[in-house]
């Protein structure tokens, strides 16, 4: 059985679209994403660097206040900064969320937002919430189709990273940095995190012995939003030491040999069977058939986590071939693929009204239990369709859904016809029925998007 | 003396139900009271995510190895703003606002408690087995079930409204067989006659949505006959004032209102999470935040309560410990044992329930946590004894499979 470009569209992409024609087969869906990255250039994220003169300058007036030397002016300068790094981590979500309206490349949007989760970041103040999409252009997307090791390279050396899960205050407690400092120390957070949720996965073969040998080599690492990222051999700490039973690194602390355990981790068998078993189940099932998380590890271990490949065995395998919808959208997920069904294109999404872009996109994720950048930990998302179908989380669905008519005005489209564009001939006949049945366009509209099998992929 | 004897009838209804009597066979019950539970106490439980810091929330300042394990960026004891316990332990100063509930016998805490969850120290796998209430990390997400709902199980007749649980994430604590209701505050839904009936039936098709719309549909249904929400229209005006309702401060306050209005009906049973607990690096801000949150839950919750708080038990319970000793970043890492907090009118209040292991170099888990003395599923199984009469063996087979509750004090007055 080879993809249907409907299926495509929908499991593996960011739906259907009046506008774009539905990928034409998994071969298709590949080549696509081995080429140009199109939507990075039609809605650019700029670098981390971008942020650095605001965050700067934020930083100067917090060190004169502290001093008590910062004026009144200082004080309103900084608030405009804070604001403008507000609205500017706005600009880059609809950035982010425009792609998933204008592409023909869907598989690398979803594979990005799969990525992203994986390696979970929070913007843990203000000032570095925008760099939560700028993390993800840096250090997840380049990769989604490359090699795991490279992407886990770069997320452990990107400064959000290194923010969110404390690495940057962490020191060698036998460094040169903590001698003259003894309250100092390591922070084992990052370390536990890259063994428990990046690489081997809670079940694997690690110990609390690894986890801190681990950190020890982390010591290192340092970035932040002013300067990006360096290695600190002052903080490091001095070598060697044991990761899953074999040496790294010697006296003097150097990155190569962070490098070194990462590219490790990356091709551990138990790497490929938590990367297998986790992209199975957030593109296919809840409890996908032991035979593609097989086929998957497989293709991940013979080819050392060659991602492209690894997509390419998901994509051409039976069971995501199959056309039972299981999975059920996340917010996210959900509330793009309604308004590409419905025809926003990019460009209105890029330029929307930040109170209307807040009232159609924002606060609704958060009711509907996915608040924007800011899951509750450093493991991302749930999977499972019960966390997201719950009836508190249902209702908000089928009310922003129903409601839409109220956005788009007269150009809600006829029921009958979109639901067509939205499901094609994954439409039931209740639902073909009750489009048309429904009292208004609006209401019509909503129900085709508020159904099951749109909600579903 | 009139306050023991309302407790001793309630015990002896309880007691019926537990034996098995349903609520319409008790003699204790009239016909109108059908849709309550079979018992009138109260039982919130407080899920703490993110491994709450035991030792820094409830300061064993008496061990004379404690300030050895603290004290750079994390200060201890009554020097520090603690407010003394019982000559061993202090109060972080970020709950202080609760010391008069302690004063009140309204507040107790169990130390060097933790899950029967060891070594991994991973949060997700931590808190799934503390809502499981199981010995081992449960398994997938089919077919799981969390102990407030098996609690529920072994009481036949309820009503779903008897257990709430509260918020916009699936609270695996109370997933189960038993009939529950799920609920945010804030969350509408309005739909026209036309609309429900043509939802109702593409719904059919799917078990998951058919069961979620049709609480749905109850809920909005219940709780605006109850008259706590506005009668919206299906628009985006009305989605406009909840998500309004939603984003500004204070969820968790919304949060506990919910739960308040609630447990002042037909609800007996409710659980929500408070979140911010992780606190690796610069504790003593991060700390106090979730603190504040937590007694502000509280205070709200006795507040609203009014009456009913003298007929209500609050547990807040976390999935680990920390670290004994801070880390090098102001914090503490993932540990091992911990405390809980026990709170409301009915609450045997005042102590500080422990087996204290002592914090010397050879008394630590590991080297590195406190060494739990007792499993923190026997607080909750003690208090369910206790509060709602459930028989032992319920507790130690069916609720905590595998639960010695033996040598727990009494948690309830």
């Amino acid at each position: 059985m080879t993809l249907d470009p409907t299926l495509a569209a929908i499991r593996f992409g960011t739906g259907r679209s009046p506008r774009i024609p539905d990928p034409q087969g998994a071969d298709a869906m590949l080549a696509a994403l081995a080429g140009q990255d199109r939507m990075a250039a039609a809605y650019p994220i700029p670098a981390f660097t971008s942020l650095f003169p605001a965050i700067a300058e934020i930083k100067q007036v917090n060190d004169r206040r502290r001093a008590g030397t910062a004026s009144k002016a200082d004080l309103d300068r900084k608030s405009a900064l804070r604001r403008e790094l507000q609205a500017r981590q706005w600009d880059l979500t609809r950035q982010t969320l425009a792609r998933g309206l204008d592409t023909d490349d869907g598989l690398r949007e979803r594979l990005t937002w799969f990525w992203a989760d994986h390696f979970t970041v929070l913007g843990k103040s203000t000032d570095t919430r925008a760099g939560v999409s700028i993390f993800a252009e840096e250090a997840i997307r380049p990769h989604v189709a490359g090699r795991f090791s490279d992407m886990l390279r770069a997320v452990v050396k990107h400064p959000m990273m290194l923010l969110y899960l404390d690495q940057s205050a962490s020191v060698g407690p036998n460094s040169a940095f903590a001698r003259t400092r003894p309250a100092r120390g390591l922070n084992e957070n990052l370390a536990r995190e890259v063994l428990e949720l990046h690489t081997l996965g809670v079940g694997g073969s690690y110990g609390q012995d690894d986890v801190r040998e681990l950190a020890e080599l982390f010591a290192g690492l340092t970035g932040n939003a002013i300067n990006g990222f360096s290695f600190n051999e002052n903080r490091g700490e001095p070598g060697p030491e044991t990761v899953l039973g074999r040496n790294y690194g010697r006296r003097k602390p150097k990155l190569e040999d962070v490098e070194q355990v990462l590219d490790d981790l990356a091709v551990h068998p138990d790497t490929a069977r938590h990367i297998a078993r986790k992209l199975a189940v957030h593109f296919v099932s809840d409890q996908p058939d032991a035979e593609l998380v097989a086929a998957l590890e497989a293709a991940f271990l013979e080819t050392g986590g060659d991602l492209g490949a690894v997509t390419g065995t998901l994509l051409a395998h039976p069971s995501a071939t199959r056309p039972r919808l299981q999975k059920a959208k996340q917010p996210t997920d959900f509330i793009v693929s309604s308004l590409r069904a419905l025809g926003m294109t990019g460009q209105e999404m890029a330029e929307m009204d930040p109170k209307a872009f807040k009232r159609l996109v924002l606060r609704p994720l958060e009711m509907m239990g996915q608040p924007w950048q800011n899951p509750s930990g450093p493991d991302g998302w749930p999977e499972e369709a019960e966390a997201w179908i719950t009836p508190q989380g249902l209702a908000v669905r089928i009310t922003w859904a129903m409601g839409l008519q109220r956005h788009f005005g007269g150009d809600m489209p006829d029921p009958r016809a979109f639901v067509a564009t939205a499901l094609g001939d994954m439409a039931s006949e209740q639902l073909v029925f009750a489009a048309g049945a429904a009292e208004t366009r609006g209401d019509g509209v909503g129900i085709v998007l508020a159904s099951p099998e749109f909600q579903r992929r | 003396m009139t306050r023991k004897a309302t407790f001793d009838r309630r015990r002896f209804l309880l007691t019926g139900a537990a034996l098995g009597c349903t609520a319409a066979a008790s003699p204790f019950m009239t016909p109108v009271s059908l849709a309550a539970a079979p018992w009138d106490m109260r039982l919130v439980v407080i899920i703490l995510r993110g491994g709450m810091d035991g030792l820094d929330v409830v300061q064993p300042y008496g061990d004379p190895a404690f300030a050895g394990l603290r004290g750079n960026a994390l200060k201890v004891g009554e020097a520090a703003g603690a407010a003394d316990l019982d000559g061993f332990f202090a109060l972080h100063p970020a709950l202080a606002p609760l010391m008069p509930l302690w004063a009140a016998g309204e507040l107790s805490f169990a130390h060097a408690v933790s899950t029967p969850y060891r070594d991994k120290r991973s949060h997700f796998d931590g808190q799934d087995l503390l809502e499981a209430g199981t010995a081992d990390v449960p398994g997938g997400a089919a077919g799981r079930d969390g102990w407030l709902n098996r609690m529920l199980q072994a009481v036949p007749g309820l009503e779903p409204e008897t257990a709430y649980a509260i918020g916009r994430e699936d609270l695996l604590i109370l997933k189960g067989t038993a009939p529950v209701a799920n609920w945010a505050p804030g969350t509408r839904l309005a739909l026209s006659p036309q609309a429900e009936l043509l939802l109702n039936r593409i719904y059919e098709q799917d078990p998951l949505f058919h069961a979620a719309s049709e609480e749905a549909l109850r809920l909005t249904g219940e709780l605006a006959a109850a008259g706590s929400l506005e009668d919206a229209g299906p628009d985006m005006a009305a989605m406009q004032s909840m998500m309004e309702a939603a984003t500004t401060g204070g969820g968790h306050l919304r949060v506990a209102e919910f739960a308040v209005n609630r447990l002042r009906a037909d609800t007996r049973v409710a659980a929500f999470s408070i979140n911010g607990w992780d606190t690796h690096r610069g504790q003593s801000q991060g700390l106090g935040r979730a603190l504040a949150q937590l007694s502000d839950t509280i205070l709200a919750l006795k507040l609203g309560l009014g009456p009913v708080w003298g007929k209500t038990a609050v547990l807040a319970m976390t999935e680990f410990g920390r670290t004994a000793r801070e880390n090098g970043t102001g914090g503490t890492d993932h540990g091992t044992g911990g405390a809980m907090l026990m709170a409301g009118g009915a609450v045997r209040g005042g102590l500080v329930h422990r087996d204290w292991p002592g914090m010397g170099e050879g008394d630590l888990y590991a080297g590195r946590d406190l060494m739990p003395t007792a499993d923190v599923r026997s607080y909750a199984a003690a208090a369910m004894r206790e509060l709602l009469g459930l028989d032992r063996a319920t507790l130690e087979d069916a609720i905590f499979p595998g639960l010695d509750m033996s040598g727990i004090g009494k948690v309830i007055l």
